[in-house]
């Protein structure tokens, strides 16, 4: 199906790929430079890197299948979820991560609260970011396996078809190791932006071949029931639209627990922010981020509505790879039937239908557009996505693991010399132990359902901390931690009291009792966050009350009530926090109401 | 920011442009109907082209902007250093 353009293509961009990190070597001199670029890089760089260390595996691939199964109502996830949290990341805490000289978020934590609430944070982050980085490459290996795009060189090699898994795990692993080493943070967010292009590249051809295939968005809207084309239509309850959620834990669930959580506080993105060359670039860099991100919805939710709008195609070519003699059950549009590795049937639920495998909308629609030459295009984005996630987790943990455990818990006061070379170790197990998650995946399929279960936990409450903490200074290190921990409780007592309709009680959730069951299980998941957000917000308010409070001297840049306003008046209007935020909301404003 | 990321970026653009519309020209012509009858490999391929002439074309200015600026203060250093 490849020809040689094809891999040309692909080789041409490992080529740069490796060629920035190299070139990026001689720059890389102190811990500084390797892990915060130097706080070296202009805003716009910044901008493009923060929503490319997003978008990995997980977003395109998993959004793309939302848009397939859900509909137009997955744009809520950047219209209502993203959008207001960048936008509140730029205006009001980044004044407090840049301003404090902080290095990582855990670091910022310990100058406002204490040394537990930054171990508790730093050793949790520390060990999410390796295991979503072992699971976005095995959902890359996984897919480039099932696509049989890369089978023909591996059996030109003599090996077994199955080794395309091994050889994809350990290819994007070496390519990510080496330009991280070699850059740092430098290197991950000069390639970020390679990558942002890339996938922009790759995947604006698609939708306008998908969209002049279907007849434009009103040739969509002809082609689907209305539920898959509104996304507010319907919200009122949580049983009239697809994602079985009503508006109010919408709203409250993913618009501000979820996604402030992700990208108020998570030292994966805000890191980005940190290696901006000023304070108000390291403001505007959410702020910029902002507006490619509100476009990302037609790149990538769109493939997925086309995929299910198109007439169904018949999979006999993909039974027959699977080599299951079995009649291929139809699917919807591109969206084949979910097939069971193991026996090569199809997945059937408790009634008996069949499941879609909703991964599939992208890759099918690349598939099925894209004759050979920008076919490679196409796929190199696709792989250029799956890095970039990957380096987002490594550089954020190494970071992570260098300044706050090394450092603070096991060997402080060496050479700067000596915490780089640190850095680059640190890279390097950071990588093998992503390899071991993604094999435990692999293995496993359970164990990784609930350790994502529990970093939801340990996540959800967060924002609640970080809110108190910067913005009402009595919160105290005790009320913190303290309060994390109820949040994590709470989270874990509300996962084990509902379950989702249709589930059965385990990983899903009920295993102390069902007290409720919710229509979805992203019902369930938001307000998991809702009680998690809740439960840290009233026990930090409570323990910082009985508790003494912090000397005002020390949480001066710190505290929202203790810190000058930076000054932006003699800035352009274009590069004003607050003008640029205004704009930024007006318009998703405006596309909610088209999309409406 | 000593190099500037728009370099390797046009740079990147304009071989990837090069290499579809190239193909697009002299490849396989039946290779299209998937893409609905348009070619889209040169279509895209000059697409990419003209972004990558543009991101080159900033990135050399950014560039000798910056080298220039250096030589300026590297300049001025040396003649207060002479003075003395």
């Amino acid at each position: 199906m490849l020809t040689a353009i094809d891999w040309i293509i692909m080789m041409v961009y490992f080529v740069f790929v490796l060629g920035i990190g190299a070139a990026l070597k001689r720059y890389t001199r102190t811990s500084n430079d390797f892990f915060l670029a130097g706080r070296s890089i202009p805003a716009w760089v910044c901008g493009l890197a923060f929503i490319s260390a997003n978008l990995g595996a997980q977003e395109v691939i998993g959004m793309g299948a939302s848009g397939a199964k859900y509909g137009i109502a997955t744009s809520h996830f950047y219209w209502i979820g993203a959008i207001p949290a960048m936008v509140f990341v730029g205006v009001f805490m980044m004044p407090f991560y840049y301003g404090s000289r902080a290095r990582s978020v855990p670091e910022y934590l310990r100058l406002r609260f204490d040394e537990k609430t930054r171990a508790l944070n730093a050793i949790s982050f520390a060990t999410m970011t390796v295991f979503s980085s072992g699971i976005s490459m095995y959902a890359m290996a996984k897919l480039i396996q099932t696509l049989h795009v890369f089978d023909a060189p591996v059996q030109r090699l003599g090996l077994p078809v199955s080794w395309v898994f091994h050889a994809g795990i350990v290819l994007a692993a070496i390519v990510v190791l080496a330009y991280i080493f070699l850059g740092g943070l430098s290197s991950a967010i000069y390639n970020e932006v390679l990558q942002f292009f890339l996938i922009v590249a790759g995947f604006l051809p698609l939708v306008w071949l998908g969209l002049k295939n279907v007849g434009g968005w009103s040739g969509l809207k002809a082609h689907l029931d209305s539920g898959y084309t509104h996304s507010w239509i319907g919200m009122g309850s949580a049983h009239t639209n697809r994602l079985g959620v009503e508006w109010f834990g919408l709203a409250m669930g993913l618009g501000f627990v979820l996604s402030f959580g992700y990208w108020c506080t998570d030292f994966l993105v805000v890191q980005r922010a940190m290696a901006a060359d000023s304070m108000s670039a390291a403001r505007r860099t959410p702020l910029i981020a902002a507006f490619p991100k509100m476009l990302f919805p037609f790149l990538v939710i769109l493939p997925g509505l086309i995929a299910i709008a198109l007439p169904t195609e018949r999979f006999s070519s993909l039974a027959a790879n699977q080599g299951s003699a079995v009649v291929a059950p139809e699917g919807v549009g591109l969206i084949p039937p979910k097939v069971d590795p193991g026996t090569g049937d199809p997945v059937r639920d408790s009634q008996g239908r069949v499941q879609l495998d909703y991964d599939l909308a992208i890759p099918n629609m690349l598939l099925h557009y894209f004759p050979t030459g920008i076919l490679g295009l196409g796929l190199t984005a696709l792989l250029a996505s799956f890095m970039s996630g990957m380096a987002g987790n490594v550089t954020a943990f190494n970071t992570v693991w260098t300044y706050d455990i090394y450092q603070s818990y096991i060997h402080p006061k060496a050479s700067d010399q000596h915490y780089l070379q640190m850095g680059r170790m640190a890279t390097i197990f950071g990588i093998a132990l992503s390899i071991a998650a993604a094999y435990m995946a692999n293995r496993f399929n359970n164990i990784m359902d609930m350790l994502q279960l529990v970093f939801a936990f340990v996540n959800a409450p967060l924002f609640a901390t970080f809110l108190l903490g910067m913005f009402w200074k009595r919160t105290s290190g005790h009320g913190a931690f303290s309060g994390l921990l109820a949040g994590t409780l709470t989270a874990a007592l509300h996962h084990s009291l509902t379950l989702p309709a249709g589930a059965a009680a385990g990983v899903k959730g009920g295993w102390l009792a069902t007290l409720h069951v919710y229509p979805s299980e992203m019902a369930q998941n938001f307000w998991t966050a809702i009680f998690a957000w809740s439960g840290c917000f009233l026990v930090t308010i409570l323990v910082s009350l009985a508790t003494r409070p912090q000397e005002e001297s020390k949480l001066v840049g710190l505290v929202y009530s203790l810190t000058e306003r930076p000054q932006t008046r003699g800035l352009p209007w274009y590069q004003q926090p607050v003008i640029l935020a205004l704009i930024a909301l007006a318009v998703v404003v405006v596309l909610n109401i088209i999309f409406m | 920011m000593r190099l500037d990321i728009r370099l390797p970026l046009g740079l990147l653009f304009l071989v990837f442009g090069l290499l579809l519309s190239g193909f697009g020209l002299t490849g396989d012509q039946t290779i299209y109907q998937r893409s609905l009858q348009v070619n889209i490999n040169l279509w895209w391929g000059l697409v990419m082209i003209g972004f990558g002439l543009v991101m080159f074309v900033l990135g050399r200015r950014g560039h000798r902007r910056v080298s220039s600026d250096d030589h300026g203060t590297e300049a001025r250093g040396k003649s207060a250093s002479e003075q003395e």
